[in-house]
């Protein structure tokens, strides 16, 4: 259970090291609206949040 | 604002914060500690965003747009690699007592004094910057209130008029307050840690409100905030990384720095590791504390575009989160604000000043005063603790009055932030020694020497003695021309590489030097013994410390339920030996309401695994030490079962072997008992067989005698009194026979009867009394004696005679009339007398011979097929032997004859064997 734990973690902080970087971050790089926000204060803060909820999903204590 | 209401509000802001400290740490000491808790763990990591967060992000984002993100980015992202990294380092800490970075990295290299001093050094040097613009902010957060709209005046030239002084000697106070009350052996400050804690969440509090007043007092929410300022023409490029001037370079290093500093820099170390009170509280921290920093940042870029469209050049863009409600008349929110600056200015300062002053105090000033041998010398150790914690008040004061000077001479020309990033590089030349001394078994403490001082050096050279020339304390000839002249040697541009911000070029080069020279050196050097072995305890410490065994570090339990649990499985003597053991190797003096450290948990955990099994231990000791709905008395109260099932379980098994042990004795006894009784019954059916032979004839012969004795002859009458007698002869001599074989069988010989017997003498008196037998039969008698004078034995003589009688006239019964002979001959074998008694006779069949020896085996003559004697001759003649330590035996062939061996130990033998054949 452990492993599997720390595999997952260890796949999202490569993930998230992908979607923070270039060149992804180059394509929200750009002067445009999302949702009412900027697209790429919008792009950072949504990668963030899902960020943190992946994380407090993956390490949320399981019921027994 | 007036002067006197904000440093009144600070005050009391300060000593609300010594009171937090002091309720904690009163509480802590009964044994309840408020900080350990996952949530006030995560809110003292915190301790991250200082104003640098507070006031810097808002002026970074005025001229590099969204790039202030990468500096909480980076953290974020490191989050969850927490579980295994940080929990690493926590375990290690824990296990090897580490008290900060410096302390850390010295262990890993085989506890080298020198990486010490180097580690400390750096961070110090490193450091002082960053704790620089914490005062300068919070300096010009009064400067803000008291004098918003105006210029700020220039400090003044002496050193008592200038505000930022006051300021850092009261920050000094309360660094020293805070830091170093007490000792503590493990550098824990729960009243610190609490008060940290509750710092974030004012700062956090602050910036909310602020933002908010903003986004939605002076616009109508985020959507007219963005739309006015995307249209703005002095905001229009802060919407983009590319149009703000950042390079995706310059991107990544800033997150390299900042994914380092949140592990490597002083204060996050001492929070993170030092502070933490159990690695459970990681798992919450990993997504608490990544959201703590999303929230603080949320209007970082909207305050920033707020105060870039309302003001001009003349407000300073680190200070919009003041200006802004100054600017609106809010000066409360404005308090409010400054309040926050300076919670998020003090709570780093006095975090990272400690963790400064325990490593410049033990890394440096220490080891210096036990080399000049003045430290500790007759003086208690109530004095040495005092000593040292004013060393570490003096260490706080000079680490402080260093960010002045520096703040006064360099900062005051520099941003918040880009002197704040001279430190995060400073801290990351740490990396390379610090990450290969958790994963790298290879590397040597030569190797992060190495590491660290071409890395140091490269980075002092490219960003702080450059910022130092700019502010005109050195020539700045080198920075336009390169060292010597070399222009590959410009700070700003080493080896030709240019276009890139200075913070991005000095991290890049420093770190890829650094690394490179820790790994050439470590790969090419011997590590020392010492260095292996904590390479190997850092780098395998699970091998130390089970992944599970991670709740031993926070195991905690009243010393009164160990000892009552102890004394259920060992026995009260032993429970108090053992603590009294305990207490006497370590030093302490144990009562019962005392809460049980982990080592204390450990010691008694082992004890019971001896006693109880290592599995039922752990299980008893969860039960005490975690919180369990089950209580510990059901838990004693299972166990004892368990143990009373075992312990009979046991009895019965020992029971049981003993049972069959009996049974298998009992079967033998009876098997014996049965063959005695079938023996016994033969031996009478035998004996009255033999009885009723002679008695039979007699009785009939009587009854003739009776009947006729008128009708018969002299001869006959004669002849049937003949037999008569014959007959009766025979019937006495086997009585005689059967007494004689319960008498020899049930006695041994009497030890009176021992003597020494001549054998030659015994056999000639024999044959002489038997010589009218031998005459009768005509058989011829002769003794051949090969040693004469030289046949004593001991032995009882009667029985003696008896055997050699039994011998005589055995063979004088088989051998034939007329022409039989019968020899004895005598002589010495291996210290045995050897009587041999030959006859002439038909000889024993080979199946017979082992039978003769039997009780009530008779051999019948071949020419007559009766059966001569009782049978029981022989068996008594074996005996006798037997009991005089001898042995009988039979040589024979059909037709040949038969020998009977007698072998008797010689005199000088005698006593010992015939001993031995007694038992």
């Amino acid at each position: 259970m452990s492993d599997r734990r720390e595999a997952n973690l260890l796949l999202l902080f490569i993930t998230v090291l992908i979607l923070l970087n270039y060149p992804l971050l180059s394509l929200v790089d750009r002067q445009d609206h999302w949702f009412g926000f900027p697209a790429l204060y919008f792009y950072l803060f949504f990668v963030w949040l899902g960020l943190i909820v992946a994380v407090a999903l993956v390490v949320r204590k399981r019921k027994k | 604002m007036a002067l006197s209401l904000i440093v009144l509000c600070s005050l009391a802001y300060v000593m609300l914060l010594f009171y937090i400290a002091w309720r904690v740490d009163f509480s802590a000491v009964k044994g309840k500690s408020p900080v350990n808790n996952a949530y006030v763990y995560a809110l003292s990591l915190a301790v991250y965003c200082t104003a640098w967060t507070f006031f810097g992000s808002v002026g970074r984002a005025t001229t590099g747009g969204l790039s202030f993100l990468g500096v909480y980015l980076g953290p974020s992202l490191l989050a969850p690699l927490w579980f295994v990294l940080l929990r690493k380092m926590i375990l290690i800490s824990k296990n090897q007592r580490i008290t900060s970075i410096a302390d850390f990295i010295s262990s890993r290299y085989g506890k080298s004094a020198t990486l010490g001093v180097i580690v400390t050094v750096i961070a110090v040097l490193g450091i002082v910057p960053y704790i620089s613009i914490q005062l300068k902010a919070v300096m010009f957060g009064i400067n803000t209130l008291t004098h918003f709209g105006q210029a700020a005046p220039a400090p003044p030239a002496e050193l008592w008029l200038d505000g930022g002084f006051w300021v850092t000697v009261a920050m000094a106070m309360f660094t020293a307050f805070f830091g170093t009350r007490k000792l503590d052996p493990n550098e824990r400050h729960e009243g610190l840690v609490a008060a940290v804690a509750f710092e974030s969440m004012v700062k956090l509090g602050a910036f909310l409100a602020v933002g908010l007043y903003v986004t939605f007092g002076f616009y109508n929410g985020f959507d007219d905030l963005f739309t006015k300022a995307q249209v703005h023409e002095a905001t229009h490029k802060m919407f983009s990384l590319q149009d703000s001037g950042i390079t995706p370079f310059s991107w990544n290093m800033l997150m390299i720095l900042s994914l380092f500093a949140i592990m490597l820099l002083p204060r996050q170390f001492h929070i993170a590791v030092v502070e933490n009170t159990s690695p459970r509280h990681i798992a919450r921290a990993m997504w608490v504390f990544p959201l703590y920093l999303l929230l603080i940042n949320i209007f970082v870029f909207p305050v920033a575009l707020a105060g870039k469209m309302n003001f001009d050049a003349n407000i300073h863009p680190d200070t919009y989160l003041l200006s802004l409600p100054l600017a609106s008349g809010a000066n409360w929110l404005a308090l409010l604000a400054f309040i926050g600056g300076f919670s998020a200015a003090t709570s780093m300062i006095v975090v990272e000043a400690t963790a400064l002053s325990i490593m410049f105090s033990n890394h440096i000033v220490v080891p210096l005063l036990i080399k000049t041998r003045s430290f500790g010398q007759g003086k208690d150790l109530v004095s040495g603790a005092h000593r040292l914690l004013d060393i570490r008040r003096v260490s706080i004061l000079f680490i402080l009055f260093m960010a002045y000077l520096y703040q006064r001479s360099v900062g005051s020309t520099y941003d918040l932030v880009s002197v704040g990033l001279i430190s995060f590089t400073a801290a990351a030349q740490l990396a390379p020694a610090f990450i290969g001394a958790m994963y790298w078994k290879r590397a040597t403490h030569q190797g992060a020497v190495a590491g660290l001082a071409t890395g140091f050096l490269v980075w002092a050279y490219c960003l702080p003695i450059p910022s130092m020339a700019q502010a005109g304390i050195v020539s700045r000839d080198f920075i336009d021309h390169g060292l010597w002249g070399i222009s590959a040697l410009k700070p700003y541009a080493l080896f030709g590489f240019s276009g890139v911000d200075p913070v991005s070029h000095a991290a890049f080069w420093s770190l890829l030097i650094n690394t490179w020279v820790y790994a050439i050196v470590s790969i090419n050097t011997k590590p020392s013994t010492l260095n292996l072995t904590q390479a190997d305890l850092f780098v395998n410490i699970h091998k130390y410390i089970s992944w599970q065994d991670t709740d031993i570090l926070k195991r905690e339990a009243k010393i009164g339920d160990l000892k009552n649990m102890l004394d259920r499985f060992l026995g009260e003597t032993r429970t108090l030996t053992l603590f009294r053991e305990y207490e006497s190797n370590n030093g302490v003096s144990l009562t019962n309401h005392q809460v049980a450290q982990a080592d204390l948990v450990n010691f008694v955990e082992t004890q019971l695994s001896g006693a109880i099994g290592a599995a039922s231990a752990r299980l008893v000791m969860d039960s005490i030490v975690k919180e369990e709905p089950i209580t510990l008395d059901e838990v004693m109260r299972i166990l004892e079962q368990t143990r009373e099932a075992v312990e009979y379980s046991r009895v019965m098994v020992e029971k049981n072997t003993e049972l069959k042990t009996l049974t298998l004795q009992l079967t033998a006894a009876n098997e014996q008992l049965k063959n005695l009784d079938r023996l016994k019954a033969d031996f009478i059916t035998t004996v009255t067989h033999e009885l009723r032979t002679p008695v039979t004839s007699i009785r009939s012969l009587t009854k003739i005698l009776l009947d006729y004795r008128s009708e018969l002859s002299e001869e006959k009458i004669q002849e049937y009194l003949q037999i008569l007698v014959g007959e009766s002869d025979r019937i006495s001599r086997l009585i005689n026979q059967v007494l004689d074989l319960e008498k020899i069988q049930s006695e041994s010989i009497a030890p009176e009867a021992l003597q020494s017997v001549d054998m030659e003498a015994l056999v000639s008196r024999t044959a002489t009394g038997m010589e009218q037998l031998f005459r009768e039969k005509e058989v011829a008698f002769s003794v051949q004696n090969d040693v004469p004078g030289a046949c004593e034995v001991q032995g009882d003589y009667d029985r003696l005679v008896q055997v050699v009688s039994n011998l005589l006239s055995n063979a004088l019964k088989f051998v034939p009339q007329g022409e039989g002979w019968v020899k004895a001959r005598l002589f010495h074998q291996n210290g045995f007398l050897h009587l041999q008694i030959l006859d002439n006779g038909p000889g024993i069949p080979p199946e017979k011979q082992a039978m003769i020896f039997e009780k009530f085996t008779q051999l019948s003559r071949r020419d007559t097929g009766k059966p001569q004697g009782s049978g029981l001759g022989l068996f008594i003649t074996k005996t006798i032997v037997e009991q005089h330590g001898g042995l009988l035996r039979v040589e024979s062939k059909i037709g040949e004859g038969a020998m009977f061996e007698v072998r008797l130990p010689l005199n000088r033998f005698a006593k010992s064997t015939f001993a031995a054949a007694k038992n």
